[in-house]
Parts: C-alpha cells; structure tokens; sequence
C-alpha cells in the first residue's frame, strides 16, 4: 500500500510541477498557449539634434529599457563619426557618443523595438527618490502653504494628494501662476509633494501612436507610496498607466546632456508592427539570463532538433492510449511512432502510399528468402538491403515520372521497416494473410493517428515553449501504466459472454 | 447493426467477473510470476528435465537436436519408434509442432495421411534451430518426443491435433479448466482464435459445462458431430493433483498448466504457461476473478496439494457428480 501511496505522491507532483511550470511560461513569461498570435511591435527612434562648437563632444541621453507593459527586444545606434557606448550604472543604461571634433549640425540616431508585453517587468526595483525640500522665498512661500493648506484638508493619501493639488491649481489661478512663471508645472507639483513628505518625480514619457513623427517627450508625475507608484498626468490629474504610454526616462536623470555642443533637442519617430509571436519569443528568450539555462539557448539547429524530438512523447502517449486503453494490436511496440516521425517528414497520403509499397514488395522479396533457409540475423540483413535498394529504385522511378514527392521516401527507418517486413512475413507464414492485415493495418493507423497528434502546430507551439508539459506526459504515462481496466476490445471480445450470463441470471 | 451494438459496457465485465488483460498482466502475472522464473517455462526441455525431477509424468524424451550439423542425426533418432513429435523449445502458441504417426521408406506419415519426406522434415528442423518459431526469433533447440496415444474417450472429439486440457493455477490452486479441441479450421492447432473448440470444464468432475468456437457457444464438433457437452475427462482427480503440483515445481503464482490423456500413463504435462490466456473465460462461461479472489483471501497457512485440489473442487465446482 506505501507503494500505491507513494506513486500517486509522485504523479500528483509531476503533475504539479508540470502544469505550475506550464502557467509560470504562460502567465509570468507571456508565452501564448496559440502559435498564431501576433505581438505589437513598436519601433521608435530618437533623433538627437545640436549643433557642434568644434571642441570634443560627448553627448549622454537616457534610454527606455524593459518595463512595466513593454520587453525590450532590439537595440540599434547610427551615428556616422562617433563612437557609442552603452553605459550601465547602478542598472540604468544611458547611450553615450563622443567624437575628438565636430562642428554644425549634428544627428544621432538611436532606435529600440519595444514589444507590448502586459507580463513585462522592470529588471531593476524602481525606487522612490529622495525628499528634496527647497524653502521658497516670498511671495511663493506663501502661495505654496495656500495651494498644500487646501489640498491636504481634502486629501487622505499620497496619491490624492497629488489630484487635490492639481485641482488647486487649477482652482487657484493667480498662485499657479506666480509659481508657473520659472518652473515647468510637472516639476512644481513634485516640488509641492516633496513639501508634503511625499517621494515624487517627474518622468519623461511617450505617447506611442503608428506613423507619428518628430514627436516630443511629454512630462508625467510618479508619485509613491512606499514602494509603490502611481503615474500622473499633470495637467488633468489623470491617474494611472495608459497602456501606448512609454516612459523613456524614469531615474531622476536627466533626458540628454551634450557637452561641447549646444541647441540640443531629441525628436521621436514611432512605427507599429505586428510579428508573429514565435519570432518575438525567440528574441526575448535571447536576452534573458536565466530562460537561457534551457533549450532555446541552444544553437539554432539543435533547438531545431529539439523542436522535433519533443514531439516524440506526444506520440508514445497516443500509442500507450491506443494499446492500453483500446487494445490495437501493433507490430513492433514503438513502431508506429517512428512510422509516424517519417510521415512528418513526407506528409501523410506520401508516406502512406510509400510505406505499403515497401513493405508490399518486401513480404514478397522475403518470402522467396524464406525458402532459401537463412540464419535469422543474415535473413534480416538481407532484407535491410533490400529495403535500402527498393528506396532507391522507388525513389529514382518517381523522379522520372516527375512525382518529386516520392523522393522524400528515404525519410524511413530502414531498420524499422526491416524489422515490421520480418515479422509481417512471419505472420503470414503462422496466422495467415488475415492477422497480417490486421496488426499491419493496426500499426498503420496507430502511426496515423500518432502523426495526426504531432503534426499539429499547436502541438508543435506547445511542446517547444513549455517543457512542463512533458511531465504532465510523463505523469499520464505513469497513470496509464497502472490501468487495471478493460480494453475497448475486451468490451467486444466478451460480450457474448456477458449477455449470456446475464441472460441466465435474468431467467431464474 | 450498428458497430456499437456489439460492444458492452465494462461494468458488466466486471459485474461477471471478468479478467482483462492489463489486469491479469498488472495484478497476477506481475505480482505472483517473478521474472527470473521464467526461462523454467519458456523453454519446454527446461520444463520438462525439471518435471521428471519432480516425479510429474511428461511424454518420454526421444533425444534433442542443438546444433545444424545435429539435423542428420534425426533418421538414425527415430529409426526404432513408431510415431514421434518435433517441437520447437521455445515455440509459443503450438508454432512448429509436427506430428508423425508412423514412416516407412524414408516417407514420414502425419495425420490425415499427408506425408513429408526426410529433406523436408530436416528444413523443418533447421527452421527450428534457426528461431522461426521461438520468441524474439532466437536459435532454438529441438526436442524430439516419443507421440501421445491419447485416450480413446476423446476419439471424434478432435481432429488430427491432440485434444489438451489446461489448467489455471493461481498460488497452487486449480482455479479454472477447459479442454482444447482442434478442428479443421484450426488447421489441427489448438488454438482458440485459430478456431479450435474450448470446452469449459466443471473443476469438481471434469464434466463440460458449455463449449465455444470463436466466441460462439457450440453443441457440436464442427467437424465429427460428436456431442461436445457429453465430454468428461477421466483421470480427473490424478489430472487436477498434477497440474496443482506445478506450482511447487515451477515456483509460478499464475501458470497455465497444458496436459494431455495417455492411453497407458495417464495424464501428461506438456507445457506450462506463465502468460496464459483469457479464453477459458469464455469456454467457461464465467469470469476468473470470483475464484481468483476467493484464493487470494484465504489465509497464508500451507496446504498440501491434495488440500488445495479438495478447497478447489469444494469451492469452484459445479456438478454434483
């Protein structure tokens, strides 16, 4: 009894893990459980414009990396005569260009591909700045206390703080503009938050929009709460994050800093493309550290190689259902699995077709082998390289009557095929042509319906991007080894029986 | 008809009691069978050296063939008997067997009066030794066994094969048994799928409850007529006593035990099976597991053979007399 308690300890957490491991990839990773969908793509590019006065230029500008809502998937620079550098401190990356000399007009250009990812987070905690407060000098003293007096009666927390002073000062109109008059107003409401012990900043964001051109950041609040934040728009007191809205530069930093150069300003350029989702996932498997220890790390074609091997327990799974549960006879126990792989590669009425003529002429071949009273291990080698001569001439005799097709017939096991002919024709010779039809046309459409299986892009999708579920396989394989019921062929085998017996009982 | 017409549901298998096959191979054969057991019931000259060990009665040795340069040696083997039988050790399913009732000038005789001549008989032979009939095709060896002169009880109840009788025992109790007769369709074998005829038999007399050819209840031999329910096997008790014994011999918790009726010996073990069939249900009439749980509740105490025959004939029979 341990031994049952124990085993349904072990299917229970292989089905745990799996299926915890299948919602990781899809919920947290935003992998899709459909290989159609399609992921939007923005494309955005900033211009940076100043002109040169001929000393070094070093020019710095704030970068948008992955964040909430949005993966960052590719990175490009084009800057003719400068040197760039991406540089990375304390986890924020700026691009950095420098150049010994330049004079007049300059452009750099930077583009990023940021994908619309509602499971995107930001690799690096964002924290709440430090409280900055400035005593103000008359007579904004004065209509600072007025505006923050007003506001925090009617307020209960940070983040309606941050509406009640954007209400005021809109309600106030000669204070907001007295304080308006040196001070963009994004940067007055942090500065009246920080006032009220509140951790503020102003971000620079995005608008992202298909086609626009020569767009300008536009100013936001983030306003925290502990470790939380919430997003402003400081003109309405809108709250919250849209979801086209990007932000560009969210430390404190400043957006652009160019020595040796002035008139500096940075344009935006943004585009909407839709991609595939199987080309956008490969491209954010790429970046990230730890998804790599697995086998989209891999080079190219192994995953290839992966992609096909991973379809095997699909059919081993189809092929135990169909032996356990519906009792179909098959010759060879793996066997139509492998026909099955073959048949991926030379698509089904192909294979088929190729499959019974090899195999047809094969039993005819091997009969006339039989007689010549071989040792087995020679018959069957016998047979190998008989299998492998009518492949070619197969092969060749459809090239010459333009069936490019019956080419793809070298995709079968020869060793495989040896085997089911060997045991087809012993068959034969023992239970006669009947139980031949029968385990063979057993076996064919057990691969079949194993082909049928794999042969899915969905199937294909979902066994390459979530390796859990190859322990859900597992543990349905486990579960059906242990069936102790009765095949679907027994419910015929023994129904005579059955009736009969009941027939009885029904009559005394 | 539709398809589904003849098809059951499975609660009324297990309602009759039913064994299934991934049952029988998950609950018995995998938990009272241990593997390394095995090769004593493969192999029939195995089975057979450890059963005249035992003192069980088997049909006498005519001599082995191992090698191919042995195949000459079968004309000088078989020179001073009659009728002989050559088998295949390892062959399954009754595969390879062939019978011979007498020869004479290099003309062997089988039954219905086909002949083979010496060339065929020794291809036959190195068929065999080349593992035609065994399982997974490995080399073979050949036993050569002097032939059954079977009862004349069963006269017209089986044409040409050799009417067997198996026994199923589970833990050393006769749980089930029926007699196989083989028929024209079935070529001589005695096989029920090929078509032989299973007679269910009452453990208690060794009386035929119901007879079945391919699943279908029969009154009679397809092919001599005779009545098949008026079928008792004689030897009953020593037959049973036998076939129980094998569970000490072979050390098997689940076997099926194959034994024929000599004219002048008795009952003879042919072969056991540590995979037998399902079939006897339907011969029979009834499920196996009834009996099968009945042994399995008892209490480990060990009986004598002699015990269990009494248990099983007291508990699973069905005739009075």
């Amino acid at each position: 009894m341990i031994a049952r308690k124990s085993f349904y300890l072990l299917v229970a957490l292989l089905y745990c893990a799996g299926l915890g491991m299948t919602v990781y990839h899809n919920r947290v990773l935003g992998v899709p459980f459909t290989p159609g969908e399609k992921r939007q793509i923005w494309s955005i590019e900033a211009k940076v414009e100043f002109t040169a006065t001929g000393k070094p230029v070093l020019v710095s500008m704030a970068t948008a990396g992955t964040q909430k809502g949005f993966t960052l998937l590719n990175k490009t620079a084009a800057s003719p005569g400068y040197g760039l550098s991406l540089v990375e401190r304390d986890g924020i990356e700026r691009a950095e260009w420098s150049t010994r000399s330049a004079t007049g007009r300059q452009r750099l250009y930077y583009r990023i591909d940021m994908m619309a990812d509602p499971a995107a987070i930001s690799a690096v905690p964002t924290l709440p700045p430090p409280i900055i407060k400035e005593t103000a000098k008359e007579p904004y003293a004065t209509a600072i206390v007025q505006i923050l007096e007003r506001a925090r009666e009617r307020s209960a927390d940070a983040y309606t703080l941050t509406r009640e002073i954007i209400k005021e000062l809109d309600n106030q109109a000669q204070n907001s503009e007295l304080l308006t008059r040196n001070m963009h107003r994004a940067g007055l409401i942090a500065q009246l938050l920080n006032d009220a012990d509140v951790p503020a900043r102003v971000v620079s964001a995005l608008w992202l929009e298909d086609g626009r051109r020569r767009q300008e950041l536009i100013k936001y609040l983030q306003v925290f709460s502990g470790y939380k934040y919430k997003l402003f728009d400081p003109q309405t007191g809108m709250q919250g994050h849209p979801a086209d809205l990007l932000l560009w530069e969210y430390n404190s930093a400043p957006l652009l800093d160019v020595t040796g150069g002035r008139n500096s300003r940075v344009t935006f350029s943004i585009i909407e493309q839709e991609q595939p989702v199987a080309m956008v996932l490969k491209k954010k498997y790429a970046q990230s550290k730890w998804l790599n220890v697995s086998i989209h790390g891999l080079p190219l074609e192994e995953q290839a190689l992966f992609k096909g091997l991973l379809l095997i327990p699909i059919g081993v799974v189809m092929l135990v259902f169909l032996r356990v549960i519906i009792g179909i006879k098959t010759s060879g126990t793996f066997m139509p699995v492998l026909i099955a792989m073959a048949f991926i590669q030379t698509q089904l009425i192909t294979g088929l077709v190729g499959f019974v003529l090899i195999v047809g002429s094969g039993l005819v071949i091997r009969s006339y082998l039989s007689r010549l009273n071989l040792l087995l291990v020679a018959r069957i080698s016998a047979v190998i390289i008989m299998v492998i001569m009518m492949i070619g001439i197969f092969s060749a005799l459809a090239f010459k009557l333009g069936l490019t097709d019956g080419m793809k017939i070298t995709f079968f096991p020869m060793i495989i095929l040896a085997w089911t002919i060997e045991r087809m024709s012993i068959l034969w010779e023992e239970e006669g042509p009947h139980e031949v039809l029968k385990q063979g046309g057993g076996s064919l459409l057990a691969a079949v319906i194993a082909y049928l299986a794999m042969d899915n892009e969905l199937i294909r999708h979902l066994t390459f991007n979530f390796l859990g579920l190859q322990l859900i396989l597992m543990a349905t394989v486990l579960l059906l080894g242990n069936y102790t019921g009765y095949k679907l062929t027994e419910l015929k085998r023994f129904k005579t029986l059955v009736d009969e017996v009941n027939a009885d009982t029904d009559g005394h | 008809m539709r398809f589904w017409n003849s098809y059951t549901w499975p609660w009324n298998l297990s309602r009759t009691g039913i064994l299934g096959i991934n049952k029988r191979n998950h609950a018995y054969i995998s938990r009272y069978n241990p593997r390394r057991l095995y090769p004593l019931v493969d192999d029939k000259l195995k089975t057979k050296q450890l059963a005249l060990a035992e003192g069980v009665a088997v049909p006498g040795l005519i001599g082995t063939i191992r090698e191919q340069h042995g195949v000459n040696q079968i004309e000088a083997m078989v020179k001073n008997w009659q009728g002989f039988c050559i088998k295949p050790a390892r062959g399954s399913g009754g595969r390879g067997i062939i019978l011979i009732l007498r020869h004479q000038n290099g003309l062997y005789y089988k039954p219905g009066d086909k002949t083979e001549t010496t060339q065929d008989m020794k291809r036959h032979i190195s068929n065999i030794l080349a593992g035609l009939y065994s399982l997974g095709g490995k080399p073979d060896t050949v036993v050569v066994e002097n032939i059954i002169n079977f009862d004349p009880v069963f006269d017209g109840y089986s044409f040409e094969g050799v009417p067997d009788t198996r026994v199923i025992i589970f833990k050393g109790f006769p749980v089930m048994a029926m007699m196989r007769l083989s028929t024209t369709t079935s070529k001589g074998k005695a096989n029920l799928h090929q078509g032989a005829v299973g007679v269910g038999l009452c453990l208690r007399t060794g009386r035929a409850l119901r007879a079945v050819q391919f699943n279908q209840p029969v009154r009679l031999h397809p092919d001599t007529g005779r009545d098949l329910y008026a079928l008792q096997v004689p030897h009953w008790d020593t037959l049973l006593t036998m076939a129980a014994s094998c569970y000490e011999m072979s050390g098997l918790g689940y076997i099926g035990t194959d034994m024929v009726l000599d004219r002048q010996r008795g009952p003879l073990l042919l072969e056991l099976n540590a995979r037998p069939g399902l079939s006897i249900q339907i011969a029979n009439g009834r499920g196996l597991l009834p009996n099968l749980k009945a042994i399995e509740r008892l209490s480990e105490r060990r009986m004598t053979v002699a015990q269990r025959v009494d248990f099983s004939k007291q508990h699973f029979g069905v005739f009075e007399q």
